[in-house]
């Protein structure tokens, strides 16, 4: 049985402004789904009506096969980590943990003895009579964590769950989370506007559009034949371009700085140069301005190295073409 | 050297209309006197006649009497009007207009607010007429006018806006969130109310009471007129005292008075923390 799945969901705001428009959606059991797309397209409120802290407009949400559309929050076997934790500020970290059991009603040194059990799990053990005040960003998120787990929701819903933190701690956290949904067997769904972050996670990534869904697949499949050019552009990583028969995608790892050819071709000059490590990133304006980028392994750069205004022409094969819908 | 320049104005103008009359205050609370005038002395009796006296201890009664209720009545409103303004109404323009509504009683003085009550309570009083006329009653009240009844009315009139707020202020700071995410735990409204709002509001509600009390303790105005002279209050027993040119007396009151709201006032501030609302 899948775990979510939302049937013709339809977010109206007063005023008219559809946030959310008819998506479908089906979540398969224990899997990790990112809702990935740009501001305002829709992939907050559709956690927050899945959370139900936002109510449906139109549509059914089915969780485990049970429709939960008019259920409050707690009643649905789900639960959120909020935006910047919403930790409760006069609590220490172990009584926001516990919280969720005191509301249902657990005796205390149960509920505490449990709280305890999901500090360790999320390494926090040591610092459990903390006020969130006194805790570090990345602190403060694993309490969070553990505040939504304790009541061992059968999804756990995370709203930009990273983007407070810093790069590198960003990159620590996501094997976390990842790490956490593998464990506990329970279907994580993140929302958030990385693309990095949705390949790293995903097992189905969900990109949204204007309050509906522009592609959903496996990370593999939308990075490797996107449906539309939002989505190539989306996702990053390509080239959109348009010929006569319709536009086209072609991944910017898959180009080339070579001499014109009998090929598919892009002839300009280079616009910008970007030094990025590992490789190298060439972006070749057209005379009529459309631009192109390769990305180049840094060695292949450097055994044929373009200077910024010089002329160059990216060459691509045929078969990396990917042709678009829109 | 600078800094000390930059806090002389405030802390002359504190020695000179604070600390110089607190002294003399306490000062002449050790005269002596009699009829006519006070004899500088340094004697103890007045303070001897205050707690010796049958009189001082109900009058405090009575005035904590009315401390306590005005305290406990106008708390309850306060925060029902503040948690209307805060989590009910939306919208800023809506909330603003709807604050400056309840300050609209202050642009009249305090004496004008209390007289006002005055045709509404009294015997042949609009209250009385409507109750006669409903037929609810078939004689006036006489409790409505002059009468403890009546000053706790006013009291509550009066100060409801202190504690709307400073709990209206701190709710306005509870991230909104954490109800949210109350409620995602599972918490109902009392239970957000009990677990979440209430401890996040005690800041507010701590400096709402010390204002209310302290001008409960206070007041000699609002008691003299509303109950018409039949109750008393410490501020009363001070004013009767100073009419009757016994300042001494007068004095040795204030300072006990003033000693017993510090004490209130610290007790407050030892069960809650209101530095982070400072």
């Amino acid at each position: 049985m899948n775990d979510v799945e939302l049937i013709a969901v339809t977010k109206r705001y007063g005023g008219g402004a559809v946030a959310v428009d008819g998506i479908d959606l089906v979540i398969p059991p224990a899997s990790y789904t990112c809702l990935l797309g740009p501001s305002g397209c829709g992939k907050t409120s559709t956690l927050r009506m899945i959370a139900g802290h936002e109510e449906v407009s139109e549509g059914d949400i089915l969780l485990a096969g049970r429709n939960v559309t008019a259920l409050p929050p707690a009643k649905r076997g789900t639960a959120m980590m909020f935006q910047s934790y919403a930790l409760f500020p006069h609590l220490s970290a172990r009584d926001n943990v516990a919280f969720g059991l005191r509301m249902r009603g657990v005796a205390k040194v149960e509920r505490l003895a449990r709280a305890d059990k999901f500090l360790e799990l999320v390494h926090l053990s040591h610092l459990a009579e903390r006020l969130p005040a006194q805790l570090s960003g990345g602190q403060q998120q694993r309490v969070a964590l553990a505040r939504a787990l304790i009541t061992e929701p059968r999804v756990l819903l995370l709203d930009e769950p990273l983007s407070a933190l810093d790069p590198f701690l960003r990159a620590k956290m996501r094997e976390e989370l990842k790490r956490l949904q593998r464990e506990l067997g329970i279907s994580f769904i993140h929302v958030t506007h990385s693309q990095e972050e949705a390949m790293a996670l995903a097992d189905l990534t969900v990109v949204m559009d204007h309050g509906r869904i522009a592609q959903a697949g496996p990370p593999r499949e939308v990075f490797e034949k996107p449906a539309s050019s939002f989505v190539a552009r989306f996702i990053g990583g390509h080239n959109v371009l348009a010929r006569a028969q319709g536009s086209f995608a072609v991944r910017t790892d898959r180009m080339r700085l070579a001499a014109a050819g009998n090929g598919p071709q892009h002839a300009g000059q280079v616009s910008a140069l970007e030094y990025l490590g590992a490789a190298v990133r060439v972006v070749v304006a057209a005379a009529d301005g459309t631009e192109a980028e390769a990305l180049l392994a840094d060695a292949d750069f450097h055994a044929a190295p373009v200077a910024l205004g010089q002329g160059a022409t990216l060459v691509w094969d045929l078969a990396d073409e990917h042709a678009l819908a829109a | 050297m600078r800094a000390w320049f930059l806090a002389a104005p405030l802390a002359l103008v504190l020695a000179a209309f604070l600390l110089v009359p607190l002294a003399m205050l306490v000062a002449v609370s050790f005269y002596d006197y009699d009829s006519f005038r006070l004899i500088p002395d340094f004697v103890t009796t007045n303070y001897v006649e205050v707690f010796g006296s049958m009189v001082t201890w109900r009058t405090y009664g009575k005035t904590f009497f009315f401390a306590g209720i005005t305290w406990a009545i106008t708390l309850l409103v306060g925060f029902w009007v503040a948690y209307y303004l805060a989590f009910v109404v939306e919208g800023t323009g809506k909330r603003t207009v709807l604050f400056l509504l309840c300050t609209i009683p202050f642009w009249t003085s305090n004496l004008i607010r209390m007289i006002a009550w005055v045709p509404f309570l009294g015997r042949n009083g609009l209250a009385n007429r409507a109750l006669q006329g409903a037929g609810i009653t078939d004689q006036p009240l006489e409790f409505l006018l002059f009468s403890e009844f009546a000053v706790v009315l006013a009291f509550v009139h009066l100060y409801t806006l202190f504690m709307v707020v400073p709990i209206f202020n701190t709710m306005m700071r509870v991230d909104r969130r954490l109800i949210e995410a109350a409620v995602d735990a599972g918490a109902g409204f009392w239970r957000v109310l009990w677990f979440v709002i209430l401890p996040l509001c005690k800041p507010g509600i701590a400096i709402g009471s010390i204002f209310v009390i302290v001008l409960v303790m206070g007041d000699f105005v609002t008691v003299r007129l509303m109950s018409g002279g039949q109750s008393a209050s410490v501020g009363l027993m001070i004013s009767n005292q100073i009419s009757l040119l016994q300042y001494p007396a007068a004095a040795a009151n204030a300072v006990v008075l003033l000693i017993v709201v510090l004490m209130m006032v610290a007790a407050i501030l030892r069960i809650v923390d209101i530095r982070k609302e400072l």
